[in-house]
């Protein structure tokens, strides 16, 4: 693999070939605002968080599926960028509901940690406050519609670290759900393994483990990438 | 032996494949899966092919696909609904599909759903309760040059008016008068 | 199959041509009006006359004047008849022998007609799209044959370089140098896709052509494929088009038997094989990443570009996707030239461009011009202007994706940067003229309304953004917004249009961002005063001070 050289902040650095600029920006220690990503798991691009601007191109790319290639220059900070990712985070906001004070992601979600780091301390746009239903079926784990971000990383973790593919997103658009097999309660699925794995990948509250009362319910991200350091590296301490 | 090894609960595939064995249709659809190798990109192909035989996708029909297939069933009702053209609601005997395309509206066909709405007591997307009627919405079926349109039970019918719809759906809706 | 197989079949078809043609518009909206009675009575009248001999009844694809049909046309007495009952067929057929008849004449002299000029559309309306045989005699094939036999890859995509051809689906995109890039990535696998997902509402260009000469398209297809070095390919058409389906099926399958697709094409080594995939209703599968994951099976939700397709498209092979009319362009280049195509149209958009006309307009149709032709020329001469003596306000081109031009621009020649310019698209061809009577923020309102509806989910901007933005527009229009909300709407926009994932985001904001800039006043006459605004708390202040 050849190594390429770029610019990143104004500051020079090389990687090899194949990395994102993700990748490349985290390693140099720029941390960029990510909902969608998940270490473990492929990249969609979907949250439009980590949207960068690379001079010579009149887009803005996702850092997290754009590979970096030789002269790059990368800006991760700008006073457009940071308007785009607080406008996008307002749109989250107003999309469903999401109430913190209520929530047993309360003080461990990163739809809330975002918010506070990207300055975004009000919405301006009128709340939609849809009605999306509960799942509580299950024994072990709970669904809320009402929190749910759409960023599928339940989903992702589902079918390729636990290969289980119980969860999908079915529908499109606004009205695009977070399914369980045939859009049926999750206590009646007969595929899911009860892993826990999409409760551990969920960056709100919308996925939970059933018991936790309000701001009690961490995520443990940790595991997943352990899994797949594990399976794919064989590499077993965490 | 154990006595709950004795008693094993039947597989969801046998179920399906039990559902499916009384009836021809499922044999035309598996017949048109091996058409396509039971390809996993022929899965949009062999949904077209199980709504015209069965007329909507019903969860055992999506099971039977996604069994066949050996896709996860979860990712066979996410495709089944992320494409307008498939209904996982069965049909009404008649069909009126008005075309909501930038010409037909600017040449008023908002009035005619309008129209049609309030005669049928149903919305857009709804079946009447005799099932007798499905009201459907089209964005664009490429006839603009004929516009207003109205697609009645397949047929493209040109130029059309609340009242030239109403006259149309006369003895498809009970109050049609 | 070699060229004197072809040539044979070519003498043959024009051998039987008999005296008289009539010709019935048989493409799918003159059959809504029942065009296929008025034909089989017209078979019947000529048989019952005992013309058979030297009159040909025969159904040919779209006559262009769609707003008129069912039409007819009968080549020795160069009369175009419109609007053609089942029961008038057997009068038709005695005006061939000196009859009167009471049947509307259309003029072919109109400009309407007279300002066309035919590349894409050239067989549209005159042979028979169901047979091949019709398609060969019209120099069919050829172009296939001579790439085949007489040039490399290479010169192919050169030529198509030096023609200038741009991507007819609406983004412009030089068609030669795509084809370059995907002959140039290494693969042992390659695909070309024809995108005939021609989604855009008020757009039936691409319906018209598969319907009206099916094989353009293969052959078409066919050369990209051996320019690029791909050997499978795959045309993805819109489920709400059954007839263009059915016959791009039938031409299939004719030019497999006749060895014009399959393996060994001419004797040559070049194999080529394409299928059909109908998609299902969804309008974003006419992005390219989108319609590959469609044809793959999926979702058709579009993800990130770059890789662009010429380097990982279908199935992570390299692939190169044209829409139809950018394909059926193909022949008649490299049967005439790369020169005398680029002679045509203006420096930086080349050939003719078809445009579906549609709306407010007397002349509803199809028509092929120039690129370059004014917008005036277009909707005024050919299209007749409003009806019943309205006055155009805005044509509408790009659908979704574009905007609206008002009527002070219509001097504005038709070409990819000037419909830029003036914050519209080209796209696929779809021009919708509006009048007086049509209020510009509704138009917004419906445009926006239909990217919430065909918004995928995917990205954040484009699914809640677009809802936002209809939230405002309805807002507005129920005259209970404020400047602040048209502020919002406006930043909304800006936001949307550069972080979406894809091309339908990132253009969604288009229609509301025209009408903003041409009809600002019709948005500002539904304002309120902001409750909270500076000028609402000094009247307040100024009224109470007033009592006092």
């Amino acid at each position: 693999m050849a190594a390429k050289t770029l610019t990143i902040d104004g500051k020079e650095v090389s990687a090899e070939e194949g990395a994102t600029i993700l990748d490349v920006a985290t390693d140099a220690g720029i941390k960029l605002p990510t909902l969608c990503h998940l270490d473990g798991v492929y990249d969609v691009g979907a949250c439009s968080l980590c949207l960068v601007e690379v001079a010579g191109m009149n887009k803005l790319l996702p850092a997290c599926t754009t590979k970096i290639s030789e002269g790059m220059d990368v800006k991760t900070d700008s006073e457009r960028l940071r308007k785009y990712r607080r406008m996008t985070l307002e749109l989250l906001f107003a999309e469903r509901n999401h109430v913190c004070a209520v929530c047993v992601a309360n003080g461990h979600c990163e739809l809330q940690t975002l918010a506070y780091s990207q300055g975004m301390d009000h919405v301006r746009y009128d709340y939609s406050t849809p009605k999306w239903s509960v799942d509580a079926t299950h024994r072990l784990f709970g669904m809320d519609h009402n929190r749910c971000i759409l960023c599928a990383r339940c989903v992702r973790v589902c079918w390729h670290i636990e290969g289980a593919g119980t969860k999908n997103v079915s529908g499109r658009g606004a009205r695009a759900t977070i399914i369980t097999d045939l859009n049926q309660p999750w206590g009646d699925s007969e595929t899911c393994t009860a892993c826990g794995k999409c409760v551990m990948s969920c960056p709100t509250g919308a996925l939970f483990h059933k018991g936790s009362t309000a701001a009690e319910m961490e995520h443990d991200r940790d595991k997943l990438e352990f899994i797949v350091n594990a399976r794919e590296k064989k590499q077993w301490l965490p | 032996m154990l006595p709950t090894l004795l008693h094993e609960k039947p597989k969801a595939a046998d179920r399906v494949m039990q559902h499916a064995s009384g009836d021809k249709r499922f044999k035309i659809l598996e017949a048109h899966m091996k058409k396509h190798q039971f390809k996993h990109d022929a899965l949009i192909e062999v949904l077209h092919k199980a709504q015209e035989l069965f007329g909507f996708l019903d969860d055992d029909l999506l099971l039977f696909v996604a069994y066949k297939l050996k896709l996860p069933a979860s990712r066979v009702y996410g495709v089944a609904t992320f494409y307008h053209f498939f209904t996982l609601k069965p049909q009404g005997k008649h069909t009126c599909v008005v075309c909501l395309g930038t010409a037909c509206y600017v040449k008023g066909s908002a009035r005619v759903l309008e129209a049609v709405e309030a005669r049928a007591k149903i919305k857009a997307g709804e079946t009447t309760p005799d099932n007798q009627l499905s009201l459907l919405t089209a964005r664009c079926i490429g006839a603009c040059g004929i516009a207003p349109a109205v697609v009645y039970d397949g047929t493209v019918t040109p130029r059309q008016t609340p009242e030239t719809a109403l006259e149309h759906l006369k003895g498809w809706i009970s109050n049609g008068n | 199959m070699v060229i004197d197989d072809l040539n044979a079949i070519a003498e043959k078809e024009q051998a039987a041509r008999k005296k008289t043609v009539i010709r019935c518009c048989m493409a799918a909206g003159c059959m809504s009006s029942n065009s296929e009675t008025v034909k089989k009575n017209l078979e019947q009248a000529v048989k019952d006359a005992g013309l058979a001999d030297e009159v040909e009844v025969r159904g040919v694809g779209c006559m262009k004047l769609c707003c008129e049909g069912p039409l007819v046309s009968v080549d020795t007495q160069d009369a175009l008849y419109e609007k053609v009952t089942p029961e008038d067929a057997l009068e038709l057929v005695k005006t061939l022998k000196g009859g009167k008849t009471k049947v509307k004449r259309g003029d072919f002299n109109h400009p309407f007609f007279k300002k066309q000029l035919s590349i894409v559309l050239t067989n549209s309306g005159e042979i028979d799209p169901e047979r091949i045989e019709a398609y060969i005699a019209a120099d069919g094939y050829q172009a296939l044959h001579h790439v085949l036999r007489e040039l490399t890859p290479k010169e192919v995509v050169e030529a198509m370089v030096k023609s200038g051809l741009r991507g007819r689906g609406g983004a412009g995109f030089p068609t030669g140098l795509k084809w370059g890039t995907v002959a140039k990535t290494q693969s042992a696998q390659k695909y070309v896709i024809c995108n005939a997902d021609e989604g855009d509402p008020g757009a039936f260009m691409d319906r018209s052509v598969l319907e009206s000469d099916p094989h353009s398209v293969l052959e078409g297809m066919a050369v990209a494929a051996y320019a690029v070095g791909a050997n499978q390919g795959f045309i993805y058409c819109r489920a709400e088009y059954p007839l263009a389906i059915k016959r791009l099926q039938n031409a299939i399958k004719q030019a497999k038997t006749l060895g014009l697709l399959g393996s060994g094409i001419f004797e040559s080594p070049f194999n080529f094989n394409i299928d059909i995939r109908i998609g299902a209703g969804a309008f974003v599968c006419g992005e390219e990443t989108a319609l590959m994951a469609s044809v793959e099976g999926k979702r058709g939700t579009p993800r990130p570009r770059p890789p662009f397709p010429a380097e990982s498209g279908l199935w992570g092979c390299p692939t190169l996707i044209n829409n139809v009319e950018t394909f059926a362009n193909v022949p008649p280049i490299l049967r005439k030239g790369a020169e005398w195509f680029a002679g045509i149209g203006t420096e930086k958009s080349k050939g003719t461009k078809v445009f579906a006309l549609a709306g407010k307009i007397t002349n509803t149709g199809l028509i092929e011009v120039p690129m370059g032709t004014p917008l005036r020329q277009i909707v005024e001469e050919m299209g007749g202007g409003a009806p019943d003596g309205g006055k155009i306000k805005a044509v509408q081109t790009g659908g979704p994706s574009g905007g609206c031009i008002p009527a002070e621009a219509l001097d504005t020649p038709v070409d990819y940067d000037s419909l830029t310019k003036l914050g519209s698209i080209m796209g696929s061809g779809g021009m919708i003229v509006m009048d007086e009577t049509t209020r510009m923020v509704d138009v917004a309102r419906y445009f926006m309304e239909f990217c919430v509806d065909e918004s995928c989910g995917k990205c954040v901007p484009c699914r809640a953004g677009t809802a936002q933005m209809l939230h405002l527009l309805e807002k507005i229009l129920n005259r209970q917004g404020t400047a602040r909300d048209l502020a919002k709407l406006e930043e909304l926009c800006d936001m949307v249009k550069n972080t979406s994932l894809c091309g339908l985001g990132q253009t969604a904001p288009n229609p509301t961002l025209s009408t903003l800039r041409y009809f600002r006043k019709e948005y500002e006459e539904l304002l309120q005063p902001d409750p909270f605004g500076p000028g609402r708390n000094g009247e307040a202040k100024k009224s109470q001070l007033a009592t006092k």
